[in-house]
C-alpha cells in the first residue's frame, strides 16, 4: 500500500472523466442516428439520449473530484504479470481465430497465465493445461453436448 | 395455508432421487468452486451457468440452489482460514473468524459458521416461503409504472450502497445500464450501440459481463500485486467440535443475525453487507465477553454469518416475486433463470409453481446437505486451498473463457470477455464497485420497456407514473436516496465493497 505521491496531479479522474465525456458523445451520436420513432410515448432512442445525459453528468462529477485530493490510495502494480494475462488470453483468442481450436488455446492460456503468477515451469504447465483441457473438452462435448470450437486436436477424439 | 400444500408438493418433486442427486452435484460444486480465494457465490454461480446449460430446468435450477448455498458456505471457510473474504459478506466473518484460527481454534470458528448459516438459511427459506405468495399477490396487481418505480429504487440502492462513494456507484451503473442499452430494440427493432457488429445485435450477455468483471479481473488484480501479498491457509488444528460454552455463546448471535438478514435482503436495498455489519456491532455490544472482539470472539462469527445467510435467502424474495435482483449473485442467478427462458416475477408462481416450490424445497435441502456433508468434509475443502496460486487462478481463467465460449462460441464473445477483465481490473484498482454494472446491465432494459409501456398505454403522457399513487410513492422514494448522500456526506456510513 504505497500511497501516490502528492506532488503528481490527481490522474484517474481526470482520465475517467475524458473517457465518460466520450462515451456519453458516442451514445448521442447513436442515438440521433436512430429514425424510426414510436407512434406515441418514448421512442428507442430516449433511453440512449437518457444514458448519454448520465454520462455526461458523471463526466462533470470526474472532473471536480480530479480537482480535489484523491481519497483512494492506489497500489503499485506488477503490470508485466497484467501483461502476461493479457498476453494468454489472447493466445486463446488467436487459437480460436485462426481455427487452433479449444484445447491448443486453453492450453496456451493455462501456461502463460501461471508463468503471469510468477511459475516458472513452463512445460510442466502446457501439458497440464493440455491435459485440463482435453478433459474439458470431453465434459462438455461429450458429457454435456455444448459445442466448443474445433480445431485439428478436437477432431482426433 | 397455500404455502404448506404447495411446499409438499415441492418437496415431492426435490426428493425425486435424480433431484437429489443434483442437488448434491450443487452442493458440492458449489462449495468447492466457493471455497478457493477470492471466488464470491455470485462468481461461484456465474462460472458454473454454462455446467447447467443443458440439463432440463428442473434439474438445473435444483442444482443451481445447491451451488447457491454452498458458495456461501464455502466463502466462509476461505474468510476464516485464509482471510480472503471471497465476498464483502464475508469481510465481518474473516474478522474474527480469521483470528480464532490463528489462534487454534479454527475448527469451532468453522463450526458454528456452518451451523449458523444453517440455522439462518432453514428460518429464511421459512420466511421466503410464506412471504413470496403474499408478495405475488401484491404484484399481479402492478403495473408497468410500478415496475418502472421499483427498478429506480433498486438502481438507487445498489449503486448508493456499494462502494466508496455515490459518483463511484453511478459510474458503475451507467456503464451497467450503458452495455444494456446495445442490440435490437425490443419494440421498434432498431439496433442500438451495435457499431455495425452483427455479435452485438443480441446485446450483451449478463454473464459474460459478470464472469469478465469478477473473475477475469480478479485474476488481473491478483496477478498485479501477488508479489506483494503472499497468504496461506491456516492449518484447523485440534477438534473441529464446539464446546457447551461456544453452543451457549453462538445460538443467540444465530437468531439474532437471521432476524436482522432476512429483512433487510429481502429489501430491493441490495446486498448482505449492512446486516453482516449490523449483526457483528451488536453481537460486540451484548457480548458477556467484549474485550474478546478483536482477538477471536465467536459471536463476531455466528452472528454476521447467520445474518448473511440469512439475507441470500431473503434477496430471493425480490428476485423470484418480482423480477427484481438486488445483489450480484441474486443479478447473476437471474441470468440462470432467463437461460431457460424462465423470467421471474408474479407470472412464474402460476406459471411454473412446481418449478419455484421445488426450487424452495431444494433449498432446504441443500442447506441439510451442506450441514451434513461439510462439516466432516472440512479438510478437503481445506485442501483445495493449497492448490499453488498460480495454477489455481490459471485454471479460473480456463474454466471462465470455455463457459463463455460454450454459450456463445465466436470470438468477438472473447473480446468482450477480455475487455470486461481489463475493465473490472480498472474498476477495482480505482475502487469502483461492480455489482451496479451487473444489475444495471440486466434491469435497464426492463427498466426501458416498463417506462415505455408506461408511456404506450397513456399515450405518451409522463405522468401517468405519478397519477397511481404506489409509483409516486417509489419515484420519491428512489429521488431522495439518489440525492440524499450528496447532500448529507457524513450520512452514508456503510460504505461496503460489493457482492
Amino acid at each position: 500500500m504505497t500511497p501516490r505521491p502528492i506532488h503528481t496531479p490527481n490522474r484517474p479522474p481526470a482520465v475517467i472523466a475524458i473517457v465518460l465525456f466520450a462515451i456519453a458523445v458516442i451514445t448521442y451520436w447513436d442515438a440521433s442516428q436512430m429514425t424510426t420513432r414510436a407512434a406515441y410515448g418514448m421512442s428507442a432512442s430516449a433511453a440512449s439520449y437518457f444514458v448519454a445525459l448520465l454520462f455526461a453528468v458523471l463526466a462533470v462529477g470526474h472532473l471536480v473530484s480530479a480537482f480535489k485530493p484523491s481519497n483512494v490510495e492506489v497500489e503499485v502494480a506488477d503490470w508485466k504479470a497484467v501483461g502476461w494475462i493479457g498476453l494468454a488470453l489472447c493466445g486463446l483468442i488467436g487459437s480460436i481465430w485462426l481455427g487452433g481450436g479449444f484445447i491448443l488455446g486453453s492450453t496456451l492460456l493455462f501456461a502463460l497465465t501461471a508463468h503471469a503468477f510468477g511459475r516458472r515451469a513452463f512445460l510442466v504447465d502446457l501439458c497440464l493445461g493440455a491435459a485440463i483441457g482435453v478433459f474439458v473438452f470431453l465434459l462438455f462435448n461429450k458429457l454435456l453436448t455444448l459445442a466448443l470450437p474445433q480445431g485439428p486436436l478436437e477432431k482426433l477424439f | 395455508m397455500d404455502s404448506i400444500s404447495f411446499l409438499i408438493e415441492g418437496f415431492a418433486l426435490a426428493i425425486q432421487p435424480a433431484n437429489l442427486i443434483y442437488a448434491a452435484i450443487g452442493v458440492m460444486i458449489g462449495t468447492a468452486v466457493g471455497v478457493l480465494p477470492g471466488i464470491g457465490p455470485a462468481l461461484t454461480v456465474a462460472l458454473l451457468l454454462p455446467v447447467t446449460f443443458k440439463l432440463d430446468p428442473g434439474g438445473s435450477i435444483i442444482m443451481f440452489a445447491g451451488i447457491y448455498y454452498g458458495g456461501m458456505y464455502g466463502g466462509s471457510t476461505t474468510a476464516i482460514l485464509l482471510n480472503t473474504p471471497g465476498e464483502s459478506a464475508s469481510v465481518v466473518t474473516a474478522l474474527e473468524g480469521n483470528k480464532m484460527a490463528r489462534s487454534g481454534r479454527g475448527g469451532p470458528a468453522l463450526a458454528t459458521a456452518a451451523i449458523g448459516s444453517f440455522v439462518a438459511a432453514l428460518i429464511a427459506t421459512l420466511g421466503l416461503a410464506f412471504l413470496a405468495p403474499i408478495l405475488v399477490k401484491v404484484a399481479v396487481k402492478f403495473g408497468p409504472w410500478d415496475y418502472f418505480g421499483l427498478m429506480l429504487i433498486a438502481f438507487v440502492t445498489v449503486s448508493a450502497t456499494f462502494g466508496s462513494s455515490p459518483m463511484r456507484g453511478l459510474t458503475s451503473l451507467a456503464f451497467g445500464l450503458w452495455l444494456g442499452l446495445m442490440g435490437i430494440d425490443q419494440l421498434t427493432g432498431q439496433a442500438r450501440l451495435t457499431f455495425g457488429v452483427p455479435e452485438l445485435l443480441d446485446g450483451v450477455e449478463v454473464t459474460t459481463l459478470a464472469v469478465g468483471l469478477f473473475a477475469i479481473g480478479e485474476a488481473f488484480l491478483v496477478a498485479s500485486r501477488h508479489l506483494h501479498k503472499p497468504e496461506k491457509p491456516i492449518p484447523v488444528k485440534g477438534s473441529i467440535w464446539m464446546t457447551k460454552e461456544d453452543w451457549g455463546r453462538s445460538w443467540k448471535p444465530w437468531l439474532r443475525g437471521t432476524v436482522l438478514g432476512f429483512p433487510i435482503g429481502a429489501l430491493p436495498a441490495g446486498g448482505a453487507e449492512i446486516p453482516t455489519f449490523l449483526s457483528y456491532n451488536i453481537e460486540r455490544r451484548l457480548s458477556r465477553k467484549p474485550q474478546e472482539f478483536g482477538q477471536g470472539a465467536i459471536e463476531g462469527v455466528a452472528g454476521p454469518e447467520a445474518a448473511n445467510n440469512a439475507s441470500a435467502a431473503g434477496t430471493l424474495v425480490p428476485l423470484l416475486t418480482l423480477g427484481l435482483p438486488t445483489s450480484a449473485t441474486a443479478a447473476v442467478m437471474l441470468a440462470g433463470f432467463q437461460q431457460y427462458n424462465i423470467q421471474p416475477g408474479p407470472l412464474l408462481f402460476t406459471q411454473h409453481a412446481d418449478l419455484v416450490w421445488g426450487l424452495v424445497a431444494s433449498l432446504f435441502i441443500a442447506n441439510v446437505m451442506l450441514l451434513v456433508l461439510n462439516l466432516p468434509l472440512v479438510g478437503m475443502w481445506v485442501k483445495l486451498l493449497k492448490i499453488p496460486l498460480p495454477w489455481l487462478y490459471a485454471g479460473i481463467l480456463v474454466f471462465a473463457s470455455m463457459g463463455t465460449i460454450a454459450a456463445n462460441p465466436s470470438v468477438v464473445e472473447l473480446l468482450l470477455l477480455t475487455g470486461f477483465g481489463v475493465i473490472g481490473f480498472l474498476m477495482r484498482r480505482y475502487d469502483y464497485p461492480i455489482a451496479p454494472a451487473v444489475v444495471g446491465l440486466i434491469l435497464g432494459p426492463l427498466a426501458d420497456n416498463a417506462l415505455r409501456r408506461s408511456l404506450q398505454m397513456s399515450l405518451g403522457d409522463p405522468m401517468i407514473l405519478f397519477q397511481h399513487p404506489s409509483s409516486a410513492i417509489m419515484i420519491a422514494i428512489a429521488t431522495i436516496a439518489l440525492i440524499a448522500p450528496f447532500i448529507f456526506r457524513g450520512l452514508s456510513r456503510f460504505q461496503h465493497d460489493e457482492d
